[in-house]
């Protein structure tokens, strides 16, 4: 965190004056290990097991938060008794189909009341249904697929019943004793097997956290893209919520799971997305095939417990500001108009398809693929292969140039005459240059004034986009093709200042949402399915209210509590903290006054506290639900996961993740090392991406022993465009580095400060060495593991160039996020890289050394 | 001697060496402000480079040029003209807790490195200590008191600053400095060092490093309010078992005076590249000069004598 956020660790350092313990977990010792109490080296891509490890401990020595966990979670639901753990399926859980690669969730599910109502057993047949939708074949697997795990976001999966419960916890299909059994091969021994990581080490972590959670204290964890980077990430993320949930760590002052982001803003860009399948606010993309109608798109999700219920309120307000007057109970309010999917659209896999001719046109906004993903090789391929490309940046990035400068050109893979891409380079206003705001972890958005007119050409992206969008209406004006209805149909009216930039206060308003009588909503609870609201994005609603910017408050904290309501607005409705509601006992009474936060005022008749309430305000603690109640009026008094369809924090997953209700620790696609714990190697559902440019290296391999994994400094940002073009920062880290061990060192004849080429079956890049003690050579049993450490930042362009880290790696992804595992296999040898063709000629070598099957490459991992 | 002629040496003596506690006042302002300095405390140091980048920004310095030195993550290596806050970087193995290491037996000198470098590294763990380091701003400023041209002058909040626009690039500052802080400019040939940012001071700002440092590593303020807070930060520092805290530069009775810019370290300062014992080159002035002055009575007594005695 001290790498990468510098500023916000500033907090951590507060904390820590304040007598906080920081431990760190990290494969290399860093500058935020240098201000922790402990440092943890842990081999990169084994976290589920490190966590499980601490779960193990916590429910062998029975020092989990009992009462929270009884009352707020799942831990009470007895499971389907067909459900089968990994440790029965030696690494699957019940319901895999090895040909396709997926599971039907169908045993996972709850067990349903002894005695169904008429009620509860329609709701049991329309999830049979979805279920067998789920898993009913691969075109229509991939493409479900595509939507559902996402088409739920953040609503939870439907689950339709709260199911039996035991609050005793002692049924053998309680979802408590299945976590126990489960996590009991997480042994110390095992930690130590798997991650490299001594039983000391692993207590002394354990230890410090249980002593650090309950009624009296809470204890916090920060990850960043060490967990997200995985084809397990979403697992990794979800056992750190199950330890989390134990101790009674969610929803309460000082604890949670803080996430890390990687660039300013991303958490807006998923909140008003730029992600192939949601919509503002985490409303699904609808499906060619599912989603005929508006009726269809809602109705899946309409009425089922919590706020997420009233989806059709938000997509008819979502509809309305895309398509203003247009839009109209008559024509669906416009839904034709919206796009669909009807498969994978993410981003790797469109690369795939520019390289097979199936994409011709390419925008790139402030991002650089061929520095920034996975496999730079495909990234440029693919772009060698289209019509055309827009680039938009401060700098004049790789992915602009890589027609002429990139790495291909040397090789002789492409010759910059016969790529017929055309590229239009667009430059851009910096964040000074123009107004906005940026929505960071906190789910705050703080806007930013402009500072500064832009230079010469530059412009922002709104004014881009904006005009963009206009002069494409101009091109159709009066055409009457049905076709071009959705652009000429939109509500695209914007004031701009004399230099054409809208204005964004403007935008954020329509975003925040107006209502009949075309003032400014409030709260999403004033949204409304029959058109009178309009809103392009439920979860800011409010930010706009009162007619007030709320997010360019700045009250200083030193005028505040700590929760600091006033300064910027946090979505939803400026809640801080979500699910605060388990804050306080089943009873309304806070765990404790030192960690008191919201809680029940029964004089008052509702919840009060330090913060905006995360609950119906006025719903006592001990109300019960009717039967058959739909969306808010099915929150009891005792649900505080209010998002959740039962309330309940989820330990086990009866659906909603592709690769299991349970964490199981798989290894990375390419590894060294045998998994200690199952036969099943690697992620059964992991998302491969089959090209002949994306081979992968078979793991256990002598030809590439090491582990590799990238990260970043704090010198640097991102692909390097905003930091490798300046001198202060150039100056600061001037060149391309590896970091590793003085074993590895030795073993390889590795010099320091000298050079090394690093390769793996995608190609072979060259670096500067740095032999430091703070990469550890890791004892896993009789093996030794060493990792090579690679900041990412570089490319070819710039004051400080050199080769980029992520041509190295393999295009494997999550099957949940579609995000790649940045952890692989490498070697690694003394001296500079080859150049041109003999370049081709070395890698093909390795290739053909590890045995890869040259009509398969992609293949060459481990089978299943 | 008179009591007056001998307040007047003892006075002019003050102004060289030892404990001066009115550093403007001595250097002839009528009423200047509390003396202002900084309180660098490296314990909080994340190494982020801010400082070095802020005070590029806003003083307008070159870049230094591009090396990667190897020195951790140190690509900086000193102060300089260029450079006018530089983080240090060590990485030290962390000893083990144990009791004495047993004895080992060297056997027979030999020619070469040794071999066994195949073991597991940092078994006991690693320190890596950071730290900004930035010109001392000294109460007796060796710099300012060889400067031939008056470039370099003490402001009023007691800090040292060298004008461009007066300096005649003759040099004699850069071997005075005990720490090795200023330096000529190579393709300018003017000596340039830290201003504690003046143009800031006077506008009654924060200098562009302390306002930029995210944790509050580098500490602005009234240079005795800054020594209590010291003080009080090494005792906490203390009571929780960090025993090698230590001030570095506080103290207005060492060789310097004491510094404007001083530190909290974590180690000998040796380990950070900073001198044990730093001196002022003017400190022994009064003693040479007597000296010289013996010697003068010396030989021209001796002088006279013969001429004297050569008479017979």
């Amino acid at each position: 965190m001290a790498e990468a956020h510098p500023v916000g660790f500033q907090w951590v350092m507060e904390a820590k004056r304040r007598g906080a313990t920081i431990i760190h977990v990290d494969p290399r010792f860093t500058r935020t290990s240098a201000l922790a109490d402990l440092h943890v080296p842990i081999r990169a891509g084994s976290d589920i097991a490190f966590l499980g490890g601490v779960i193990n401990h916590v429910l062998s020595n029975d020092l989990y938060f009992h009462d929270y966990v009884v009352a707020y979670t799942n831990a009470a639901n007895l499971i389907d008794e067909d459900f089968r753990d990994t440790d029965d399926l030696d690494g699957v859980f019940s319901g895999y189909d090895p040909e396709e690669h997926h599971y039907d969730p169908i045993t996972w599910r709850y067990q349903s009341p002894a005695e169904p109502t008429e009620e509860e057993r329609r709701l049991a047949d329309e999830l049979e249904d979805e279920e067998r939708r789920q898993s009913a074949g691969q075109a229509q697997q991939e493409s479900h697929q595509a939507a559902h795990s996402e088409s739920h976001g953040s609503g939870g999966a439907p689950v339709n019943w709260k199911g039996r419960r035991d609050e005793s916890l002692q049924d053998p299909h309680c979802v408590f004793q299945i976590l126990k059994r489960h996590f009991a091969r997480y042994t110390p021994q095992l930690v130590e097997e798997t991650c490299g990581i001594s039983p000391e080490q692993l207590r002394a972590v354990a230890e410090a956290l249980t002593s650090n959670s309950g009624r009296e204290r809470t204890s916090a964890f920060a990850y960043a893209v060490g967990w997200t980077h995985h084809s397990v990430g979403a697992q990794m993320i979800r056992t750190a919520s199950i330890l989390q949930l134990l101790l009674g760590n969610i929803g309460r002052p000082g604890g949670g799971i803080l996430a890390l982001r990687g660039h300013a803003s991303i958490q807006g860009s998923t909140d008003i997305p730029t992600l192939f399948n949601i919509l503002p606010g985490y409303l699904p993309m609808p499906h060619a095939a599912l989603h005929r109608s508006l009726e269809e798109w809602v109705v899946d999700d309409e009425g089922k417990a919590g706020f997420w219920g009233n989806i059709r309120s938000y997509a008819v307000s979502l509809l309305k500001a895309y398509w203003g007057e247009a839009a109209t109970a008559e024509n669906d309010f416009c839904f034709d108009y919206l796009p669909r999917l009807t498969g994978d659209h993410s981003t790797y896999a469109t690369v795939k398809a520019m390289i097979e001719g199936r994409c011709k046109g390419y925008f790139l906004v402030g991002e650089n693929p061929t520095v920034g993903s996975a496999n730079g090789k495909m990234q440029r391929l693919g772009m060698a292969n289209l019509d055309w490309l827009v680039v938009r940046d401060l700098q004049m990035i790789e992915s602009a140039t890589f027609w002429k400068d990139g790495p291909e050109i040397e090789t002789g893979e492409l010759a910059t005459e016969q790529i017929a891409t055309e590229v239009f380079f667009l430059p851009a206003a910096s964040h000074v240059e123009k107004a906005g705001s940026f929505t960071q972890t906190q789910r705050m958005l703080q806007w930013r004034d402009k500072a500064v007119d832009p230079p010469g050409d530059c412009r922002s992206d709104l004014q881009f986009y904006y005009e963009l969008g206009q002069r494409i209406r101009a091109k159709l004006a009066g055409s009457t093709d049905e076709m071009d209805r959705p652009l000429l149909d939109l509500a695209w009216e914007y004031p701009v200042d004399e230099a054409g930039e809208p204005d964004g206060q403007a935008v954020l308003r329509e975003i925040n949402g107006t209502g009949p009588d075309g003032a400014a909503l409030s709260s999403y609870t004033e949204l409304k399915p029959d058109g009178s609201t309009s809103c392009g994005c439920w979860i800011y609603c409010g930010v706009y209210a009162d007619e007030v910017n709320q997010a360019r408050r700045r009250k200083p904290h030193w005028e505040q509590d700590e929760v600091a309501a006033e300064w910027g607005w946090v979505w939803p409705a400026n809640r801080r903290i979500l699910y605060n509601r388990a804050s306080a006992a089943p009873d309304g009474t806070p765990w404790s006054e030192r960690k008191k936060y919201v809680w029940w005022d029964p004089e008052a008749g509702k919840w009060t506290g330090r913060d905006v309430p995360d609950f119906v305000v006025d719903r006592a603690p001990d109300f019960v639900p009717e039967q058959g109640a739909k969306g808010p009026d099915a929150i009891g008094g005792r649900d505080p996961f209010i998002m959740q369809t039962d309330g309940k924090a989820w330990l086990f997953a009866p659906l909603g993740l592709a690769d299991g209700p349970l964490p199981a620790h798989y290894e990375p696609p390419e590894s060294p090392v045998h998994n200690p714990l199952y036969a099943q190697q690697n992620n059964p559902t992991r998302r491969r991406l089959v090209d002949p440019t994306n081979p992968i290296n078979p793991s256990w391999s002598e030809v590439f022993p090491y582990v590799f994994t990238s990260y970043r400094l704090t010198e640097h940002h991102t692909a390097g465009g905003m930091s490798r073009t300046l001198p202060y920062l150039t100056e600061l880290q001037p060149e391309p580095f590896c970091e590793i061990s003085p074993r590895l060192a030795a073993e390889r004849g590795l010099e320091h400060l000298g050079w090394a080429t690093i390769v793996t079956a995608r190609t072979a890049i060259e670096a500067r060495v740095i032999v430091t003690d703070r990469v550890r050579s890791l004892r896993l049993g009789d093996q030794w593991v060493e990792q090579v450490g690679l900041p990412y930042h570089w490319g070819p362009n710039g004051l400080s160039r050199g080769d980029s880290p992520n041509d190295l790696v393999n295009i494997t992804m999550d099957p949940n996020v579609y995000i790649q595992d940045k952890v692989g296999t490498c070697d690694i040898r003394p001296g500079r890289r080859p150049r041109g063709q003999a370049l081709l000629a070395y890698v093909a070598d390795y290739r053909r050394r590890a045995g890869l099957d040259p009509t398969n490459p992609s293949e060459g991992g481990v089978q299943g | 001697m008179s009591s007056a002629r001998s307040s007047g040496l003892s006075t002019w003596a003050r102004s060289l060496w030892g404990r001066l506690d009115e550093v403007a006042t001595d250097a002839g302002y009528a009423e200047p402000p509390p003396r202002k300095g900084f309180f660098t405390d490296t314990s909080v140091c994340i190494g982020c480079k801010a400082c070095e980048v802020a005070c590029k920004e806003w003083n307008e310095v070159p870049d230094d040029g591009y090396l990667l030195t190897g020195m951790s993550y140190d690509n900086t290596q000193a102060l300089g003209a260029s450079t006018w806050r530089h983080v240090a970087f060590i990485e030290k193995p962390v000893e083990p807790a144990s009791a004495q290491p047993p004895p080992v037996d060297l056997g027979m000198p030999a020619v070469g490195a040794p071999t066994d470098q195949a073991a597991a590294s940092g078994e006991g763990g690693i320190r890596w200590l950071m730290s900004s380091d930035v010109c001392k701003h000294c109460t007796h400023a060796a710099c300012l008191d060889v400067c031939p041209t008056g470039a370099l002058f003490r402001t009023e909040f007691g800090t040292v600053v060298v004008q461009p626009d007066v300096c005649n690039g003759c040099g004699y500052c850069v071997p005075a400095c005990p720490y090795g802080v200023i330096d000529v400019r190579e393709d300018d040939g003017r000596a340039f060092k830290c201003t504690l940012c003046y143009d800031r001071l006077k506008d009654g700002r924060t200098p562009a490093c302390a306002q930029a440092c995210p944790t509050e590593s580098i500490q602005y303020g009234d240079l005795d309010e800054l020594r209590e807070r010291a003080a009080a930060r090494v005792e906490e520092l203390h009571g929780r078992g960090v025993d090698a805290a230590r001030l570095y530069g506080a103290d207005p009775e060492d060789g310097v005076g004491g510094d404007g810019a001083f530190f909290l370290l974590l180690d000998e300062p040796e380990v950070y590249g900073l001198p044990p014992d730093p001196v002022v080159t003017t400190r022994d002035l009064g003693s040479i000069w007597k000296h010289v002055g013996y010697a003068a009575a010396g030989l021209l007594a001796l002088g006279i004598g013969s001429s004297l005695g050569g008479r017979s």
